[in-house]
C-alpha cells in the first residue's frame, strides 16, 4: 500500500497528474478519511450559522413524483432526496468522494474487492439505529430480478454483497474498479430501514437532517430539521420549502419579488438584466454538463469515419457557447471528460471550426456534398433547437446541408436518442472517465447513444478500470480520450455550466463540481446569513 | 312545462352516453401515444429490462382492452383508483385540485360574467360612441393576445413594479379566504381579460341584433327611454346567445386555463393533467378528462335548459 | 375598380384603417423575398443587436434579423391561420347546416361526435393528435382544423335551426331541391354574417393556438419564423420591461383588430342598421 502510494505522490509531483487525479488514487488506496476531511475543512471555512427559513423555486417536480428511489426523476426530488435521506459515500469539492454513512471504505489490492465500515451512532428519524442489514436491503431493492431502477446496470457490477457484522459491509465485484465507492453517492442508492431483510420503498424515514412535513407532488415539500442529527456542522435551515415553478419568466419574478430565496435554471437571455436587480447574486459550477449529437456509427452515411469528422468540423463550438449558452460553459472536444474530472488530458488539441478541412474530409470519403437529418427538441437540452440550427447554418459553408427536425418534447427519449442516428442529447456526466465511459461509450453499455465498438476503446476501458497505478491509469485514460474524440461517434460540441441565482443572504462554502448546486447537497450544506 | 323534464331526462342519459365514449376515446388516445408510463419515468436511463420490470409491477403487460374495462368498472362504482406513478388515491390527488380550480373559476366568473354584461350593454346604448369603440379595440386586443403574455405584463406591473400582489399563487388549503383572494386575485385578473371580450362582444351583439325586430321599434314609439328598452325588451329576447357565450366561456374557466396555472404556480386540474398525459399516466389521465368533460356537458346542458326557460319557442322548433 | 374605391371612401375611419393593415399584410405576405433584407434563416449578426440602419428592429437570440424574420413570419402565420381557418369553416358549416336540416338521428350523431371534440381540452386534444400524426405542417393545419370544426359546427347549426323552420325553406323543400341548394343557396346566405363574425375571432386564434403549442414544443418547425413561436421566445424578456417581444404580439394584436373592424362594418351594412 504504501508504495504504491509513494508511486502516486511522485506522479503527482512530477506534474504527471493533477490534484484530482491525485485524490481518487489516494482514496482508492484507502487513504480517505485524512485526504477529504482536509478538503472540507478548506470547503467550510466560512461560518455557517443556525436557523431561517430557505425557500427554493425548482423548475422541475412532477405530479408523478414519489419517494421510490428507481424513479427518482428530476432535481426536486434529488434535492429532498439528500436531505431527507443519506448516502455511503457524498460528493465533495474538488472531484473527491467523500464518506457519509460509510465511516470509512478500503480495497485490497487489484480493487475487486471492498471493505466499508458503516458510523455506529446513527439514527433514522424514527429513532432506530442504522445497520448492515439496512444497507443491504436498500441496495438489493436495486438489483434485484424485478428491479426497475435507472441504477441497476451500474450496481451489476457487484458479484456479491455480505454483511460479516452490524457495521461491516463487503462487497465483492466481477472485476476491480479503483473508482467503485463513487458509485454510492448517487442519488438512487438511499439508504432506507430494511425490515425483513426488504426495504419499503415508499418510506420517508431516513437518517438525513430533515423529516418531510407535507409533500405535495409536483407542488411544493415542506422540510424540517432533526434536533439530533449525526453528522456535525451540517443542516442549518429551520425550515426548506421547495416549489415547483416549471414556467422560468415566473421562476425569476418569483425571485425577483421576494417569494422565494434561491432558484434554479435562470433564462440565460436576460440574465445580464437578472443580475442588475438589488440583493441577488448569480453564481455557476463549472462541472460535468455537456451536451451531445451522438451519431449511429453503423448507420450510413456515420459508418464512414471521414463523415464523422466533416461533421464534427463543420461545427462552429465558439459562437454556440456564445449564442446558446450566452458565454456560461466551455467548448467541447468531441470526448466527455470534463476538466473537472480525474484523468482529464489537457494537452489534446483543441478543434476548432473548419470548413474548408471538412470539405476535405468530405472529398475523403467520396463525396462533394452531404445531407443529414438532425433530430432536436428543448427536451434535449435548454437551447437544443437553437443550437441545431446554428449548426446547420455553420456547416452550409462545408457543403453539409443539415435538416434540423424539431421532436415533441413529449417522449423525446424513448421515441427519437438511441433511436434516430443523429439527434441531440445531454449527460449529466458521471464522477470519474470510468463511470462515464462505461456509461456510454462501452459496446455493451445500455446508452451507447453512438453504437461505437472499438476494440482498442473496450480493452483500455477493462485495464484502466483495474489499474491501480495512476500514471499507467493517467496514459491509458488519455489515450482513451483521443479515440473518442478521433474516431467516436459523438460530436460534443459543449460543456455547460449550471447556473443559479439566489439572495445574498444564502451563503455556502466551496461548491462541490458534481451536478448542480453543491451536488443538490444544498439543503444540509447552506446557511441563512 | 313536462316537456322540459322529457328533455332534460334525455340530455343527462346522453350526457353519460358521452362520457364513457370520451373515457374509451382518451384511454385510446393515450395507448396511441408513444411510450408509456415506464419509459417516461426512467426517461435518458431507461434499460429494456428495468422497463419491462416496472411494466409488469403497474400491470401495463396486461392487454389494453382489460385494463379499461377494470377502470371503467371502478369508475362506474365512483372508485377512480389509484395513481400509476405514485400509487396515491386519485380522488385524492383530485379532490385539492378541483377545489382549486373551481376556486379560481368561479373567482374570475364573478368578475367577469358582470362586467362583461354590464359593458355589452352599455356598448349597445351607445353603439358607435367613442366609449363603444374604445371597448371594442380594447376587447379586441384583449382576446389576440396570448394568456401568458397578458400574464407576464399583469406581473411585470403589479408586482415586480408596484409590489402589490404576489407573483405566485401557490395557495394551500390552510390559508384563510381572504388570503386565498388576495394570492389567486393576479390569475383570476388574467382570466377576466381572456374571457371578457368575447362575451361582451357577444352581449353587444345579440342586443343590437334585438334592436332591428319592429316590436323594439314598437316600445321606442310608445316612448320609452333607450336604457328601458333595452333592459326590459332588448336583453330578455336576446339572453339565449349571451347564456350560451357564458356557459362556453366558464367550461373554459375550468377546463383550458392549463398556461395560467403554470405561470401562476396555481395547483389546479390543468397542471395535473398536462403533467399526466406526458408521464402517460392513464388513470389519473382518464378521470381528469372525465371531470372536464363532464363540466363542459353539464354547463352546455344548464345553458340550454336558461335558453328555453328565457325562450320557450325554441323548445317548440327542436322537437 | 372605381366601385372599389367608392365603397372604400365611404367607409368609416376603423373600417379604412382595417382595409390598409390587411392589404398591406397581403402585400408583405405575398412578396416577402423581395422586402426582406436577409435571409429567413441567416444568421446575420450578434445577438441582440440594437435597433440601427443596419438591422431595422435589432436582432434575436441567434443574431438573426428582426424585422427579417417579421415580414418572414407575416407569410407562414398568415397563410395557415388562413388556410386552417377556411378548412375548418367549410367542413364545420356544412355538417352543422346537414345536422339542421335533416335532424333526427343526423343531428344526434354528429352533435355528439362534436360534443366528444369539444369536452376534451383544445390542447391537449391537439397534443395528443399530434404526437401521433406528427409534427409536419400538414398535420398541424389538419388537427388544428379539426379542433375548430367542433365550434363552428355549433354556431353554425344553431343559427340554422332558425332558419330551416322558415317558410322559404319549407318552400324550397316541397319543390323538391336538392340537398346542395338548399345548403347554399336557402340556408347559408342567411347565417353568413354570424358565420363572417366568428371567422374574424377564430381566424386570430389560430396564431394563439401556434404560440401556445410552441410552448409544448409542438409548434411550427424551427427555423421557420412565425409570429406565435417568435413570441415565446422572447416571452421572457418582457419581465425586464423590453420591447421586443411586443412586437410579433403587436402584428397579432394589430391584424386582430384590424379583421374585426373589417367585419364589424361589412355586418353593419349587410344588417341594414342605421343608427
Amino acid at each position: 500500500m504504501t508504495d504504491q502510494f509513494d508511486i502516486l505522490k511522485r506522479s503527482f509531483l512530477a506534474g504527471k497528474m493533477d490534484r484530482r487525479g491525485f485524490m481518487t488514487g489516494a482514496l482508492a488506496l484507502g487513504a480517505t478519511l485524512s485526504v477529504a476531511s482536509s478538503a472540507f475543512a478548506q470547503a467550510e471555512q466560512a461560518v455557517p450559522k443556525k436557523g431561517g427559513t430557505l425557500r427554493v423555486g425548482f423548475l422541475q417536480g412532477s405530479t408523478s413524483d414519489s419517494f421510490d428511489p428507481a424513479t427518482y426523476n428530476n432535481d426536486f426530488m434529488f434535492a429532498t432526496n439528500y436531505a431527507v435521506f443519506n448516502h455511503l459515500t457524498e460528493f465533495a469539492p474538488g472531484g473527491v468522494i467523500a464518506p457519509d454513512l460509510a465511516e470509512s471504505f478500503a480495497p485490497e489490492p487489484g480493487a475487486k474487492i471492498w471493505t466499508f465500515k458503516l458510523r455506529k451512532n446513527v439514527e433514522f428519524s424514527d429513532g432506530r439505529k442504522l445497520t448492515s442489514a439496512d444497507v443491504i436491503a436498500s441496495l438489493g431493492y436495486h438489483l434485484g430480478e424485478d428491479s426497475k431502477s435507472a441504477v441497476k446496470p451500474v450496481l451489476s457490477q457487484i458479484a456479491e454483497m455480505k454483511a460479516p457484522d452490524d457495521h461491516t459491509v463487503v462487497f465483492e465485484l466481477s472485476t476491480g474498479n479503483a473508482d467503485f465507492p463513487y458509485i454510492f453517492a448517487d442519488y438512487h442508492l438511499c439508504i432506507k430501514q430494511a425490515v425483513n431483510g426488504k426495504i419499503d420503498p415508499l418510506s420517508q424515514i431516513g437518517t438525513g437532517g430533515y423529516t418531510i412535513e407535507s409533500f405535495e407532488p409536483g407542488v411544493r415539500v415542506r422540510l424540517k430539521r432533526r434536533d439530533n442529527y449525526w453528522k456535525e456542522g451540517r443542516a442549518h435551515f429551520d425550515q426548506v420549502e421547495i416549489t415547483t415553478i416549471s414556467d422560468t419568466t415566473a421562476r425569476m419574478n418569483a425571485l425577483m419579488t421576494g417569494q422565494v430565496d434561491f432558484i434554479d435554471r435562470p433564462d440565460l437571455k436576460t440574465i445580464h438584466l437578472l443580475k442588475r436587480a438589488p440583493g441577488l447574486r448569480v453564481e455557476t459550477v463549472s462541472g460535468t454538463l455537456h451536451y451531445t449529437m451522438p451519431m449511429h456509427v453503423n448507420t450510413a452515411p456515420f459508418d464512414n469515419v471521414d463523415v464523422r469528422m466533416a461533421l464534427k468540423l463543420a461545427i462552429d463550438r465558439e459562437e454556440l457557447v456564445e449564442k446558446v449558452l450566452k458565454g456560461y460553459g466551455s467548448v467541447g472536444n468531441d470526448h466527455p471528460v470534463s476538466s473537472s474530472m480525474p484523468f482529464f488530458d489537457p494537452s489534446i488539441e483543441q478543434r476548432a471550426y473548419d470548413p474548408d478541412k471538412a470539405k476535405f474530409h468530405l472529398k475523403q470519403a467520396g463525396l462533394s456534398s452531404l445531407n443529414v437529418q438532425l433530430y432536436t427538441a428543448e427536451a434535449a437540452f435548454e437551447g437544443a433547437v437553437d443550437a441545431s440550427i446554428l449548426y446547420a447554418e455553420q456547416a452550409k459553408k462545408a457543403n453539409i446541408n443539415i435538416e434540423v427536425l424539431r421532436q415533441p418534447n413529449d417522449g423525446y427519449w424513448s421515441n427519437v436518442w438511441l433511436v434516430k442516428p443523429f439527434c441531440c442529447s445531454y449527460w449529466g456526466g458521471r464522477p470519474t472517465p470510468d463511470w462515464m465511459f462505461s456509461a456510454g461509450y462501452s459496446k455493451d453499455a445500455e446508452w451507447n447513444d453512438t453504437k461505437w465498438n472499438n476494440e482498442r476503446f473496450n480493452k483500455l476501458l477493462l485495464e484502466a478500470r483495474a489499474e491501480v497505478d495512476q500514471g499507467k491509469r493517467a496514459e491509458m485514460y488519455s489515450e482513451m480520450q483521443r479515440l473518442c474524440r478521433d474516431d467516436g461517434g459523438a460530436l460534443i460540441p459543449m460543456f455547460g455550466q449550471y447556473v443559479f441565482a439566489l439572495k445574498d443572504t444564502v451563503q455556502h462554502g466551496q461548491l462541490s463540481e458534481m451536478w448542480n448546486m453543491d451536488s443538490l447537497h444544498f439543503i444540509e450544506r447552506w446557511w441563512m446569513a | 312545462m313536462s316537456r322540459i323534464w322529457v328533455l332534460l331526462g334525455e340530455r343527462l342519459a346522453l350526457g353519460v352516453v358521452t362520457l364513457i365514449a370520451i373515457s374509451a376515446l382518451i384511454f385510446l388516445g393515450v395507448e396511441l401515444l408513444p411510450g408509456d408510463l415506464a419509459q417516461q419515468i426512467l426517461g435518458q436511463s431507461a434499460t429494456p429490462e428495468t422497463v419491462e420490470a416496472f411494466r409488469r409491477e403497474l400491470g401495463l403487460d396486461q392487454p389494453a382492452v382489460q385494463r379499461y374495462f377494470q377502470w371503467l368498472a371502478g369508475a362506474l362504482h365512483g372508485d377512480f383508483g389509484n395513481s400509476l406513478s405514485n400509487n396515491r388515491p386519485i380522488s385524492e390527488l383530485l379532490s385539492a385540485r378541483l377545489g382549486n380550480t373551481l376556486f379560481l373559476a368561479s373567482f374570475a366568473a364573478a368578475i367577469s360574467i358582470p362586467l362583461a354584461l354590464t359593458l355589452g350593454v352599455l356598448a349597445a346604448l351607445y353603439r358607435n360612441s367613442v366609449f363603444d369603440r374604445l371597448c371594442n379595440v380594447v376587447a379586441l386586443v384583449c382576446v389576440s393576445l396570448p394568456e401568458f403574455f397578458v400574464a407576464y405584463v399583469l406581473i411585470l406591473f403589479f408586482s415586480v413594479r408596484m409590489a402589490l400582489f404576489p407573483s405566485l399563487s401557490n395557495i394551500d388549503a390552510a390559508m384563510p379566504f381572504g388570503e386565498l383572494l388576495y394570492r389567486s386575485f393576479l390569475p383570476a385578473l388574467t382570466l377576466v381579460l381572456v374571457v371578457v371580450a368575447h362575451m361582451m362582444r357577444m352581449t353587444r351583439a345579440a342586443i343590437i341584433n334585438v334592436l332591428a325586430s319592429p316590436y323594439i321599434e314598437m316600445a321606442r314609439l310608445k316612448g320609452m327611454g333607450r336604457l328601458r328598452v333595452i333592459l326590459f325588451h332588448a336583453l330578455p329576447n336576446a339572453l339565449a346567445p349571451i347564456i350560451n357565450v357564458v356557459a362556453l366561456n366558464l367550461a373554459y374557466l375550468v377546463v383550458g386555463v392549463v398556461v395560467v396555472e403554470v405561470v401562476f404556480v396555481y395547483p389546479g386540474l390543468g397542471q395535473l393533467f398536462v403533467d399526466a398525459v406526458s408521464h402517460r399516466d392513464v388513470m389519473v389521465v382518464q378521470s381528469v378528462g372525465l371531470i372536464f368533460a363532464a363540466a363542459y356537458i353539464l354547463l352546455n346542458l344548464i345553458a340550454d335548459l336558461l335558453s328555453i326557460v328565457s325562450n320557450p319557442r325554441i323548445l317548440n322548433g327542436e322537437g | 375598380m372605381a366601385n372599389l374605391f367608392r365603397l372604400f371612401a365611404a367607409a368609416p375611419f376603423t373600417a379604412r384603417f382595417g382595409m390598409i393593415v390587411i392589404l398591406i399584410v397581403a402585400v408583405i405576405g405575398l412578396f416577402a423575398p423581395l422586402i426582406a433584407p436577409y435571409g429567413e434563416t441567416a444568421v446575420v449578426g450578434a445577438q441582440y443587436e440594437p435597433w440601427s440602419r443596419q438591422y431595422l428592429l435589432g436582432t434575436d437570440n441567434l443574431g438573426r434579423d428582426m424585422f427579417t424574420r417579421l415580414v418572414y413570419g407575416t407569410r407562414n402565420t398568415v397563410g395557415l391561420a388562413l388556410l386552417t381557418t377556411v378548412i375548418a369553416f367549410t367542413i364545420g358549416s356544412i355538417l352543422g347546416i346537414l345536422a339542421a336540416l335533416l335532424g333526427r338521428m343526423t343531428d344526434r350523431i354528429l352533435s355528439r361526435i362534436i360534443d366528444v371534440i369539444m369536452a376534451i381540452p383544445s390542447l391537449i386534444l391537439a397534443l395528443m393528435l399530434l404526437t401521433i400524426v406528427g409534427t409536419s405542417i400538414a398535420s398541424m393545419v389538419f388537427v388544428i382544423a379539426l379542433i375548430y370544426v367542433a365550434p363552428v359546427f355549433r354556431l353554425a347549426r344553431a343559427s340554422a335551426q332558425t332558419v330551416v323552420v322558415m317558410d322559404y325553406v319549407q318552400a324550397a323543400r316541397l319543390r323538391g331541391e336538392r340537398l346542395p341548394w338548399l345548403i347554399l343557396r336557402e340556408v347559408l346566405p342567411n347565417i353568413a354574417s354570424t358565420l363572417v363574425a366568428e371567422f374574424g375571432l377564430r381566424f386570430c386564434f389560430v396564431f394563439l393556438f401556434i404560440a401556445a403549442l410552441s410552448f409544448l414544443g409542438l409548434g411550427i418547425q424551427p427555423p421557420t419564423a412565425d409570429w406565435g413561436s417568435m413570441l415565446r421566445e422572447n416571452a421572457t424578456l418582457i419581465s425586464f420591461g423590453d420591447v421586443t417581444p411586443l412586437l410579433p404580439a403587436a402584428a397579432i394584436a394589430l391584424l386582430t383588430v384590424s379583421i374585426n373592424f373589417v367585419i364589424d362594418w361589412m355586418l353593419h351594412r349587410a344588417s341594414g342598421l342605421k343608427d
